[in-house]
This record gives structure tokens, C-alpha cells and sequence, in this order.
């Protein structure tokens, strides 16, 4: 699961402020669109896998973090394919591949709570409007309400398939909006009695 | 300790709590009533999660809504909706932090808490993957952290089994913090100083545990 990829350990990497490693994912992933071609793409897979052996991050971690979107990189590969030529949707996919394992590097090698201190120093010199806690605690829930929707989707599907209409996506769906709807409710009641503004 | 004075909730026009009075001060207070009497709207009270539509809620000093939650904490049924993190250590940070304490004085509360509690053993855990005893006593500790004077529980062992029902209780019986528990366990409250029966929004009974409890049972007979 998302939440389950921070790996505890005490690495140069885990150590980094968290808004230098935000930034230099921005720089990095910006960087592989403004230089194209495998040249681009090569030194950036060069400074992904350096990163991954400085955290202490073996191969395991990288497959396990690709594992989810490896249908994704199929499909894309398969109408690259279609379209262009083996290299360039090779190209492609490989651009992807570093992305995805320059952003597991990230969520790897930092803790949910320093991901949103890096988000509120990056939102420091915004305008005093813009809802900086705020914006810093829906990224915090999200990342911790991935199982839970998950758990909550499990439960749901396990009893309309008692009812036999576990292939009714209206059946599973009305109950699952429901029920995150609630747990929203409530949600947001113990985030307030736990006195955040 | 809080007193209500004329409190009124209504929702969507509906008459969910109505005139309540009532000055508690005990250590233990229960509150018990069947589904839908008010009680849970009548616990969130407490610390300002709910507003009342009329009355006032106020704990002896002069405070106003702000602190009645910064000195009532609450404990929900579901662990899962009250833990916001997705490991012990930043969940239980994450109130402090609302408290502008400084990083040591966080610490020292979050080391503390987990001692109190023998919780040590999972301060570095995903919340996600405790058992369901261990995410009840993660989030009274979330709770607790924030040195609140009462602490308000609303059937917060209704998901524990036999074993974690117990060591939970047993948690609660030594706070020395205040405590109400909404409760559908009546042999929780048996020690209790104080219960409370709320049906169709207003305290029917009021007294002592075995009177009210003993009012209740007879309540419910078909």
C-alpha cells in the first residue's frame, strides 16, 4: 500500500529536508521534458539509482514501487508502440519508469509528517489567502485514507457478493460514497477536537 | 466541572436535544440510552464538536468554546476516523503541533504518553496496521498528549474484543483526568460516580449507577 513504502532507516537521503527533495523532484521531472532523448533520461536514472543506493534502497524497493503502474506502462508502451516505433515507446516508458522511481525515492525516504512540513516551507511566500495547513493536512489524510478507502471497498464488495450482486457497480459504489462520506464527517469532527485551526 | 444550562440542539429542524441542564463535577460520569436518544450529540457537546442551537456549555472558569476544546478531549468509537497519521509517533504529534508546543516539549509528551500506556513498542508503526485494541489505545493517547482536564469517550469499546475491552478500561479506571463515557456496556459504569439516561433528547434519570442502570434494564423490557 501507498502508506506502507516509507522505509525507517538513517540514510543521508532520509535526512535531506524534505522541501530539497520536493524541489529537486520538481527540477528533475521538469528537467526530462525540457531535455528529451535517452541522453536526458540516462543521467536522470543515473541520480534516481545513486539516490536509491545512498538511502539504502535496494531493488525490491524500486519493484515494489512500480509494481502498480506497470499496467499503465504496458498500455502507454502498446499505443506508443502503434504509433511511432520500438524506440520511441521505449523512450517513453523509460521516461515514466525514472519518474515514477525518482517520486518512490521521495515518499520512501520521507515521513508523512516532514512531506507536509516540506509542503508548508514550499507554500511559506505564498499569499496570506491561500490555505497553507490546510492544503498540508488534505495531502497528510490522503496519504493516510488510501487503506482505508481500500478496507472500506473490500468490505463493501465482500458483502454485496453475500447478496450476489458483487458485479453491480451501483450496489458497491453507493454503499462505499456512503460510507467515506461519514467517515469524512467524522473524520473531520476529531481533526477539529484535536485543535487544528 | 461543565455545566449545561438550557442546552437545545436542533438539526434540519429536528428536535434532537432539548432543554438540558446539568452540572457535573464527578471524576466518572456515565451516560447510557438507546439508539438515536441524543447521547452522542450530547457527548459531542463537550468539547465544542457540536454547538448547542440554544444554551450554553461552560466548564467552571469562565471559557469559552476554544477551550473547551483545548481542555475536553474526545475519544471516538472508530480509532481509524480519529487517527490522522500513518505512523503512531506523527499521529500523536499531530495535536501538539496544533498546540504550537515547541519540537522538545513535543517529544517529551509523545515519549511520555507511550510510556504511560506501555505503548513504546509502537511508536514507530503504521497506524494502519495495529490491531484494533492497539489503535484505540494509540488514539487515547492521542487524546491524552494534550493534557486535557476531562475526557469525553463515545463507546469507545464497542470494536474492542473481551481482552482489549478490559486493558482499555483498565487504561480509563486510572486517569486521573475526568471521565465520561457514552456507553452501551452497562457493567463498565458499574463504579462510576455519576449516570446519566438520555431518551428522545433529555435526561430521564439521573443518579447513582445501580438506580439508573437498574431504571434502564427495566426500560428496555418488551
Amino acid at each position: 500500500m501507498l502508506t506502507d513504502l516509507y522505509v525507517f532507516a538513517d540514510s543521508p537521503v532520509h535526512r535531506a529536508r524534505p522541501v530539497v527533495k520536493i524541489a529537486a523532484l520538481v527540477v528533475l521531472c521538469t528537467s526530462l521534458f525540457v531535455f528529451e532523448g535517452w541522453i536526458a533520461v540516462t543521467v536522470a536514472g543515473v541520480l534516481v539509482f545513486a539516490g536509491f543506493a545512498l538511502a539504502g534502497l535496494g531493488p525490491r524497493h524500486a519493484i515494489v514501487s512500480l509494481r502498480p503502474a506497470l499496467w499503465i506502462l504496458a498500455a502507454i508502451f502498446a499505443v506508443q508502440l502503434y504509433m511511432t516505433d520500438v524506440v520511441f515507446a521505449g523512450f517513453i516508458v523509460a521516461r515514466f519508469v525514472v519518474l515514477i522511481l525518482a517520486a518512490a525515492l521521495v515518499t520512501l525516504t520521507t515521513r508523512t509528517s516532514e512531506f507536509v512540513d516540506g509542503i508548508l516551507s514550499a507554500l511559506r511566500f505564498a499569499p496570506s489567502w491561500v490555505p497553507k495547513a490546510q492544503i498540508a493536512l488534505a495531502v497528510s489524510l490522503f496519504l493516510r485514507f488510501v487503506p482505508l478507502v481500500r478496507t472500506a471497498l473490500d468490505d463493501v464488495r465482500e458483502a454485496q457478493r453475500a447478496r450476489g450482486l458483487d458485479r453491480n457497480l451501483k450496489a458497491i459504489l453507493v454503499p462505499l460514497v456512503v460510507r467515506i462520506l461519514k467517515t469524512a464527517d467524522e473524520v473531520s469532527q476529531a481533526i477539529y477536537a484535536r485543535s487544528f485551526d | 466541572m461543565i455545566a449545561f444550562t438550557d442546552v437545545s440542539v436542533e438539526k434540519n429542524g429536528v428536535a434532537i436535544l432539548g432543554g438540558i441542564t446539568v452540572h457535573l463535577k464527578e471524576r466518572r460520569v456515565g451516560i447510557i440510552g438507546r439508539n438515536g436518544s441524543g447521547k452522542s450529540t450530547f457527548a459531542r457537546l463537550f468539547n465544542g464538536i457540536e454547538k448547542p442551537t440554544s444554551g450554553r456549555v461552560a466548564l467552571d472558569a469562565p471559557h469559552e468554546r476554544e477551550a473547551l476544546r483545548r481542555h475536553v478531549g474526545f475519544v471516538f468509537q472508530n480509532p481509524d476516523n480519529q487517527i490522522v497519521y500513518p505512523i503512531v509517533s506523527e499521529d500523536l504529534a499531530f495535536g501538539l503541533k496544533n498546540l504550537k508546543l515547541s519540537a522538545r516539549e513535543t517529544q517529551a509528551r509523545i515519549e511520555a504518553v507511550l510510556e504511560r500506556f506501555d505503548l513504546t513498542h509502537l511508536r514507530d508503526r503504521f497506524t494502519h496496521q495495529l490491531s484494533g485494541g492497539e489503535k484505540q489505545m494509540i488514539a487515547l493517547a492521542g487524546v491524552l498528549v494534550m493534557r486535557p482536564r476531562m475526557i469525553v469517550l463515545d463507546e469507545p469499546t464497542t470494536l474492542l474484543d473481551l481482552w482489549n475491552k478490559r486493558k482499555f478500561m483498565t487504561a480509563i479506571d486510572a486517569l486521573d483526568e475526568h471521565v465520561v463515557l457514552v456507553s452501551h456496556d452497562l457493567d463498565l459504569l458499574a463504579d462510576f460516580d455519576r449516570v446519566l439516561h438520555i431518551e428522545d433528547g433529555t435526561i430521564v434519570a439521573d443518579g447513582d449507577p445501580a438506580t439508573v442502570v437498574a431504571g434502564y434494564v427495566a426500560s428496555a423490557r418488551c
